[in-house]
């Protein structure tokens, strides 16, 4: 008998079935706090999932060789971010030179503010580097700091917490700044919160999605493109 | 629906090899999204067929980061004795990012919608949805 239940706990079946219920569950929190940004359904279900996984002593491995096939759904959705933003390709080019400005403004703040807090709170060297990219989406932040010699594990961790982080905060960083357009507050979110932050902008509505996946990409692609440029200037000035 | 998958799939499949071919450090499905949204302009019946599936999908980008997050919260001990140095650089730097991205495209835009106002006739009104 519990030979068969530990074996059942390693299908698919069963990893499945607990993100979806778990995901349902907190969905309906969400829900029950009028999508308040504290109540982060993501959060929710992930702390449900911990709590199952620890009182019933499933590794995490076991849980995984069966969410897998949810995980790897993050690839067609990403791709599929398209779609929306296509739709909104008019209204896209009118916003086209505020949204680079903005964009290399963000990035660029992002990785500077990053780095050097890290550095002044007496962080290592590869601590500082793992934090560069923290606001680029997980696969980009992984292989930047793995390149220049950050610590990848710590750059999964501080990049899923960025996220939760800006898709909490979000709603009440734009009231308190007066920023009232959905075009905005979607990119400032893709920007700084990347997926996640694009999941809690889809919630919002498609619009919000869709630009908040834009900035999502175009930061992803900005970050690759200038941490390798601003890292040693940071490391001469921190790390000399 | 199914259609629609094997579209991302095969995109995702392009990006992922161009990734991989030209060793960007861009993650394939980056790359994929940029090569469906150039298609789309360039085939825009092609976006009628998908938008239903794919804005189904898009709803529930929540549920995806699920399994990672687990992860990440089994893996949170290794991060070791710097952890106060981590969390203030995180908020902070998260804070700010949203900040100055927020601002300028405001500023930048009102700044572009003014010049062009003075230029054509009409301006751009719904922007605050």
């Amino acid at each position: 008998m519990l030979d068969l239940l530990s074996r059942f706990v390693q299908t698919p079946l069963f990893s499945v079935s607990l993100t979806l219920a778990t995901y349902f569950i907190a969905l309906a929190i969400a829900k029950r706090f009028q999508f308040n940004p504290l109540v982060n359904p993501v959060v929710l279900a992930v702390a449900m999932i911990v709590g199952v996984l620890h009182f019933s002593q499933i590794s995490y491995a076991d849980y995984f060789s069966g969410a897998q096939f949810i995980h790897f759904l993050l690839g067609p959705a990403t791709v599929a971010m398209a779609i929306p933003l296509a739709k909104q390709v008019d209204r896209l080019r009118r916003v086209l030179l505020p949204l680079g400005f903005s964009l290399v403004l963000g990035s660029v703040t992002s990785i500077v503010s990053a780095f050097s807090i890290t550095a002044l709170m007496h962080g290592s060297r590869e601590l500082a580097i793992a934090m560069g990219p923290k606001s680029a989406t997980t696969p980009i932040a992984m292989a930047i700091a793995e390149k220049l010699g950050g610590i990848p594990s710590v750059s999964a961790v501080v990049v899923i917490t960025t996220g939760i982080i800006g898709a909490m905060v979000g709603r009440f960083v734009f009231n308190r700044l007066g920023v009232m357009s959905t075009e905005v507050r979607g990119f400032a979110l893709g920007v700084s919160a990347h997926g996640i932050g694009t999941a809690r902008a889809f919630q919002m509505g498609p619009t919000m999605g869709s630009y908040a996946g834009l900035g999502m990409g175009l930061n992803g692609i900005m970050t690759a493109i200038l941490t390798p440029l601003l890292v040693p200037i940071l490391l001469r000035l921190f790390y000399s | 629906m199914l259609f629609c998958f094997l579209v991302l799939l095969v995109f995702q499949f392009l990006g992922e090899a161009i990734s991989r071919v030209l060793g960007l450090p861009i993650p394939g499905p980056v790359i994929g999204m940029m090569l469906l949204f150039f298609t789309l302009i360039a085939f825009p019946r092609l976006l009628a067929k998908l938008e239903h599936a794919a804005m189904a999908m898009l709803q529930h980008l929540s549920l995806l980061f699920i399994p990672a997050g687990v992860g990440i919260m089994v893996s949170v001990s290794q991060i070791g004795d710097h952890w106060l140095a981590i969390v203030v650089s995180m908020v902070v730097s998260t804070l700010l990012t949203m900040i100055v991205t927020a601002l300028s495209f405001a500023y930048f835009q009102r700044r572009s919608s003014n010049s062009a106002s003075d230029e054509e006739e009409h301006t751009e009104g719904d922007n605050n949805a």
